[in-house]
């Protein structure tokens, strides 16, 4: 006799999970409606000011969301070589390949959206982004607006800088009034700056929680959740769940109730993209030996705080991509004390060249500086081929013996 | 009491047979690591040196690649804390350990008790490890064991790429077309294994004293180079290969006397 088919876990309706579930199912059903409207759809880098375009209500869908997306369900090796087929070499960002692929593709089931009808860039998660997009608006021959925020090599953002940056981002909102015929609103303005705050604010609040000990939460989810971070920062909707989700941990900390199913012995910073291909194995293994994930960059990295204008465009200077290494290690050495974080998990993201590239040197300092273990293992946002499951064991566990002699466990 | 401490690597497997936790009674070495019947092969071949049975060990432990499929084990530990272990035990000044296997190189500090501190391995590029040098013996059709006298036989080394197995083949096979001699291509190889290693040692953190363990440490051409790389003086022993069974061995005895 088979065994009974285990029913499909379905969330509370009414819970955060499965609102922020909601609204990212949405995002994409919404796609499609503003397609079959007639509406043009801009494909969008994730740290572009979304202000802009939520302000002059466009439509707009996330390269790197989907990337992430297809690489989960499996089709980031395939969507590789469609584009190294096409002559993109393996060495350039495995999100950038999935996406020039899928440009060509079109139709595929892990994670369709609708083809573009104009780019927004945003180099301050990396540069590579840059050339990502300009083959796009080639190749489908679209008008790409690039807002340039350079890497900052200095620590603070200079007056210089946000006046740069501030030109272009008017010169955006003229170029996309042009492109999409929609009308710029200052009053609008104002209210959209104020939601995205909110939500902002509730996002980073969240995230908070993984500061108590134990956890209430198990860090992979702020990985999923990041997704709505992204694409509907600008709605309340998305700034409502957030304020749940906030409210849940609150409770859940008070319950002594957690989303990690295990016992919480050892608490991890894992730094960088997860390694969305293998995301099971890498998540398990940790779970296996009670390791959570109470840290991770990827918290800050969406989460814009600002009171005006000026403001809004210093801290989209500041994401964590865009800043030095003695910044980006201050930040993270921050998050590692107050979380009370016993090891550093370090994914040496081969698609990305600065994660990859500073992350020896930082990972060492902020491990010397808060005397903790540290790890690294090589592995990859969306392309599988990168990683290796017994090297990931062996440092995991290698890690762990640390961590437990540290507490004199052993 | 008997413990015994297993490490099944990707080309070989080692045992060592402990008796109260601090003395040597035998050792095995099996060149079958990994997906083969190399750790039992290994296992037996120690019980019959030492004309002890196997309901006479009192903890098992297992370590390197193959430690998880190895179902005579009652534990598992890696290969980290396991050659800082076995290092310990034979060296207790030692403070960093560089330990070049089959597939992987590491770099391993240790505090004054023996514990892992911290650790650094290569990526997975084979540069620089065990495999690399297999590679380059095939083709150049000398011994292994041979490369220590060919590297130590010349003064000018040639220059060999230290990026990429691959690369360095192809290299190898230009020098010797181009005339270089073969030990001067040995000497090369030797380098190149050991300036890539040097680099995760900087980053580490050289500590003295400083030894090297692992079936590379055999290699004294590759000793040489990296006492060169590092400015160090390197230590290591005939039994280098073994320590990780060794640390494994010990820790088997800890985990009965934290039962007891």
């Amino acid at each position: 006799m088979g065994e009974e088919a285990k029913p499909k876990y379905i969330p509370d309706p009414n819970s955060a999970k499965a609102k922020l579930g909601k609204i990212a199912k949405e995002h994409y059903d919404n796609l499609w409606i503003a397609k079959e409207k007639g509406e043009m759809i801009g494909w969008c880098a994730s740290n572009f000011p979304q202000e802009i375009f939520q302000t002059l209500g466009l439509t707009v869908c996330y390269p790197e969301n989907q990337a992430a997306a297809i690489a989960a369900r499996g089709g980031g090796g395939r969507l590789c070589e469609v584009a190294e087929g096409e002559g993109y070499s393996n060495d350039i960002c495995a999100y950038a390949r999935i996406s020039i692929a899928y440009s060509q593709v079109k139709d595929i089931e892990e994670q369709n959206m609708p083809q573009p009808d104009y780019l927004l860039c945003c180099n301050n998660i990396c540069n590579c982004m840059i050339k990502w997009y300009e083959n796009l608006a080639k190749e489908l021959n679209i008008p790409m607006i690039l807002i340039d925020i350079p890497f900052n090599p200095d620590y603070k953002v200079s007056k210089e800088e946000i006046a740069y940056v501030k030109g272009q981002f008017l010169d955006a909102i003229r170029q996309l009034e042009e492109i999409t015929g929609k009308k710029w609103s200052d009053e609008k303005f104002e209210e959209i700056m104020k939601i995205s705050n909110r939500t902002s604010k509730a996002w980073l609040e969240a995230t908070s929680f993984c500061k108590y000990n134990p956890s209430p939460l198990n860090g992979f989810d702020l990985m999923n959740h990041m997704a709505v971070a992204v694409c509907a920062r600008g709605t309340v909707e998305a700034a409502e769940a957030f304020e749940l989700l906030a409210k849940e941990y609150e409770e859940s900390v008070k319950n002594g109730t957690s989303t990690f199913r295990a016992e919480e012995k050892h608490r991890i910073m894992f730094e960088g993209i997860a390694c969305w291909p293998h995301l099971r194995f890498t998540a398990t293994e940790l779970k296996s030996r009670g390791i959570n994930l109470v840290a991770t960059i990827y918290a800050d990295a969406f989460g814009f705080i600002y009171d005006d204008f000026d403001g809004l465009i210093e801290a989209y200077c500041n994401v964590p991509n865009a800043i030095n290494l003695e910044h980006a290690r201050d930040k993270r050495t921050a998050i590692v004390k107050n979380n009370k974080v016993e090891g550093l998990l370090v994914h040496v993201n081969r698609s990305c060249k600065l994660w990859s590239g500073f992350m020896y040197e930082m990972s060492r300092q902020i491990a010397e500086e808060c005397n903790v273990p540290l790890s690294t293992f090589d592995g990859d946002q969306a392309d599988p081929r990168n990683f290796s499951e017994a090297q990931y064991e062996t440092r995991v566990q290698a890690l762990t013996e640390i961590m437990e002699a540290n507490k004199g466990v052993r | 009491m008997y413990t015994l401490g297993i490490d099944i690597g990707s080309t070989t497997s080692k045992c060592v047979l402990l008796e109260d936790g601090n003395k040597i009674i035998a050792t095995s070495l099996v060149v079958a690591g990994i997906g083969t019947n190399g750790g039992i092969k290994c296992m037996n071949e120690v019980l019959e040196n030492a004309k002890v049975k196997r309901e006479e060990i009192a903890y098992i432990i297992a370590t390197g690649y193959g430690r998880k499929n190895f179902s005579e084990a009652n534990g598992e530990l890696s290969e980290l804390s396991c050659h800082a272990k076995g290092v310990h035990f034979a060296d207790p000044e030692v403070r960093t350990i560089i330990d070049i296997g089959g597939q992987d190189a590491k770099v391993i500090r240790l505090n004054s008790k023996g514990i892992l501190e911290n650790f650094l391995m290569n990526d997975k590029c084979a540069a620089g490890t065990g495999r690399f040098l297999d590679v380059m013996a095939t083709i150049l059709q000398v011994p292994i064991a041979e490369f220590e006298t060919q590297a130590r036989s010349t003064k000018e080394p040639a220059k060999i790429s230290s990026t990429c197995t691959v690369f360095a083949e192809s290299e190898v096979i230009s020098q010797l077309a181009n005339g270089s001699k073969v030990e001067c291509v040995i000497a090369g190889i030797c380098n190149s294994v050991a300036s890539r290693v040097a680099g995760l040692a900087k980053r580490v953190g050289v500590k003295e004293e400083v030894f090297m363990s692992g079936g590379v440490a055999r290699n004294g051409g590759v000793r040489d180079a990296l006492e060169r790389e590092l400015q160090v003086s390197i230590k290591y022993s005939e039994h280098s290969q073994l320590m990780g069974a060794l640390g494994a061995a010990l820790f088997a005895y800890e985990k009965i006397g934290a039962a007891e």
